[in-house]
């Protein structure tokens, strides 16, 4: 088995960030779903929130103090609905490597680990004081620390948490378990050979 | 020691405990489809991986399929694109697939358990938040990204946390005209749209004890809405009756196979003591026919209640609706009938009960699309239809249709659509500023023929039951 592909260790990310209010803003709204009518992910960057951005000119992806940054700020329930990867491929894409909010959807924080985007919970207060600094301060410097769970911007510092798992493996630089699931191998044949309805009932 | 169904499954499949302190957990069945596979198949191939188990994984096209013309080649030259990628992967993998050609084509949560292929006991896979649906039959079925569809083909495995498990308990039974839809409407809107985060949902109960598998698979196909990735029903005979027969399913006969089966399914169903890291009850006598008013499936009231909301919720000034008012009376565009929640053969008789003998209203547009090949054969030899075309509604070709903008049928600009589908999300349908009110197959039908939103119970009064 090819081992060649081992993603490098994810232990902070930097940059401006993009803050997007809303509780339960799920992934049609992200990437809405005639984008996905393709075979590849390529240029998703310029379809992400599209209809948002379409019926509110002061989106802020549409807003320029925002262009170039890096972290997503978001509320809660970020990512429900549907499974698709398109939405923080899309992101990704765009320019995003973290995303910093109250809470996300099982699916969507899962996909976005598979692709080295960790996405950092926080409460509630915490998050609104952060969206509100980038709003009057868009060019302040936001730093995430994974392993720690830490998140500091000017005068904004709290810290966040990640799914202990995924905090590990992103440290570790093993957010991409391919390799590791196919490390041993005759273990998953001899699970699936002592299944019932694989051996035969 | 007394278990849930979840953690038997879960400890018959997992392989090892990973370095991250996760889970590898083995997949019984893999389910693919046109949408979410072809980058994961790129990402294979670019790896030199190979499909660990093509034997253990199956392919239909349903996103993409228009339901009026199906012959290849699609219209549409990028869903043609996704079709034949998707068949020159299947082909090269060993990988069975059932294109719109064949007779066993559809809705991939639809032919899953119609063939066979969901079993009590499985752990199942695929690349669509709806798969909890499988969980109706006794499966832990998980919803998946891309990354993860790349994982399973090269390794027929996941690495997962365990989930906690909630003990949904539906008591008593459901008044005429209110139907499993009602039933997760009202579950979602009560634990929220967010609030099955990190649970697996076990329903049980007496109404859900009565229910058949079509209704099952309604209610867990919504789990996902509920934030729940992973809902199921124990198996009972109800599912065993379901499955005999079915051509995937263990043979019976002289073998005794199916037996067998049978015996390891009640086995690995929960233990009547198991405990739960939740509970919640829900009296189903109490439940009312549901519709959903804002944007998200939490969002809903009964058909006679009145939306109480923020007058400043973002839900409200898209649906275009007043808080204090009801969602009763709205008047619809489009109804639809189908998707992977309700485009069943009960879907469908149910609704047809209703279309009998009358007509839609004349400012409707109105759609049936079985969800999959074999419900549509079944409900023509029912003579279902004639009943629906008769009544001025379009009787469709397979496929996930209108539930979302990915084929032909789609909502255009504001229209409002009474639809049986699983979302209510902005744009879901096709049209960004397009407006959806989920209900049940039965609502919509009613909704069809009345022009806008009423109470189906007011119209099952003159239908003999």
């Amino acid at each position: 088995m090819s081992h060649s592909h081992q993603p490098s260790a994810i232990s902070h990310v930097d940059g401006q960030g993009l803050p997007v209010r809303g509780n339960d803003i799920d992934t049609d709204r992200i990437m809405p779903a005639r984008f996905l009518v393709a075979v590849s992910f390529e240029g998703l960057e310029h379809h992400v929130s599209e209809d948002d951005r379409k019926a509110d000119s002061s989106h802020p992806f549409n807003d320029p103090r925002y262009r170039g940054a890096s972290i997503l700020v978001v509320n809660a329930n970020f990512g429900c609905g549907s499974s698709r990867e398109h939405a923080p491929q899309g992101l990704a894409r765009f320019g995003i490597r973290a995303i910093v909010g109250e809470s996300f959807s099982e699916i969507f924080q899962g996909n976005a680990a598979m692709m080295g985007m960790p996405c950092f919970a926080a409460g509630h207060d915490s998050i609104e004081r952060l969206q509100a600094l980038i709003e009057q301060t868009p060019d302040v410097a936001i730093a995430a620390d994974v392993d720690s769970g830490v998140v500091t911007a000017g005068d904004v510092r709290f810290t966040a948490t990640l799914p202990r798992a995924l905090r590990d493996a992103f440290v570790s630089g093993q957010w991409n378990p391919t390799a590791m699931l196919l490390d041993r191998f005759d273990e998953v044949r001899a699970v699936a050979a002592q299944l019932p309805y694989i051996r035969g009932f | 020691m007394a278990e849930t169904l979840f953690h038997k499954v879960w400890n018959a499949h997992a392989v090892r405990k990973l370095p991250s302190g996760q889970t590898q957990l083995f997949v019984g069945l893999h389910l693919i489809h046109e949408v979410t596979t072809p980058q994961a198949f790129d990402m294979l191939h670019q790896h030199g991986w190979r499909v660990a188990f093509p034997e253990r994984t199956f392919a239909t096209i349903d996103h993409i399929v228009p339901t009026s013309a199906q012959r290849r080649p699609f219209l549409d030259v990028m869903a043609e694109e996704m079709a034949s990628s998707l068949e020159r992967n299947c082909r090269e993998a060993g990988i069975p697939l059932w294109t719109p050609d064949d007779d066993n084509q559809g809705i991939v949560h639809v032919i899953g358990p119609e063939l066979g292929l969901t079993q009590p006991g499985m752990t199942i896979a695929c690349g669509d938040s709806h798969t909890s649906t499988h969980g109706a039959l006794g499966a832990i079925a998980f919803g998946i990204g891309t990354s993860q569809v790349r994982d399973v083909l090269a390794s027929q495995c996941l690495a997962l946390d365990p989930l906690k498990v909630r003990r949904i308990e539906v008591t008593g039974s459901l008044r005429p005209g209110v139907y499993a839809k009602d039933v997760i409407l009202t579950i979602i809107r009560r634990l929220g749209v967010q609030g099955g985060v990190g649970f697996a949902y076990e329903y049980g109960g007496a109404a859900i004890d009565g229910m058949s598998l079509d209704e099952r698979m309604t209610i867990c196909n919504m789990s996902i809405e509920g934030g729940a990735r992973v809902g199921y029903v124990n198996p009972d005979e109800t599912t065993f009756a379901f499955l005999r027969g079915r051509p995937f399913a263990p043979q019976e006969g002289a073998s005794g196979a199916f037996d067998r089966a049978v015996a390891w399914w009640r086995q690995i169903a929960s233990d009547a003591n198991a405990s739960y890291d939740d509970r919640v009850t829900f009296d189903a006598s109490a439940i009312e026919p549901t519709v959903t008013w804002g944007i998200n499936p939490g969002q809903s009231v009964t058909v006679n209640e009145a939306i109480a909301a923020d007058p400043q919720d973002e839900a409200l000034e898209f649906m275009g609706f007043q808080p204090g008012r009801r969602v009763t009376g709205t008047k619809i565009d489009v109804a639809f009938i189908g998707s992977c929640t309700n485009g069943r053969l009960s879907d469908l008789e149910e609704a047809a009960r209703i279309v009998r003998g009358h007509h839609i209203a004349p400012h409707v547009k109105a759609l049936v699309v079985p969800g999959s090949k074999a419900v549509g054969r079944a409900a023509e030899a029912r003579g279902l239809h004639h009943v629906f075309i008769d009544a001025g509604f379009e009787w469709r070709g397979a496929g996930c249709s209108m539930c979302l903008g990915m084929n032909p049928d789609k909502l255009e600009g504001r229209q409002v659509c009474a639809s049986s589908s699983n979302r209510n999300f902005k744009g879901r349908q096709g049209s960004p500023t397009g407006r959806t009110l989920l209900m049940s197959p039965a609502m919509v039908a009613a909704a069809a023929i009345a022009g806008e939103v009423v109470d189906v119970r007011t119209m099952l009064e003159e239908v003999p039951a």
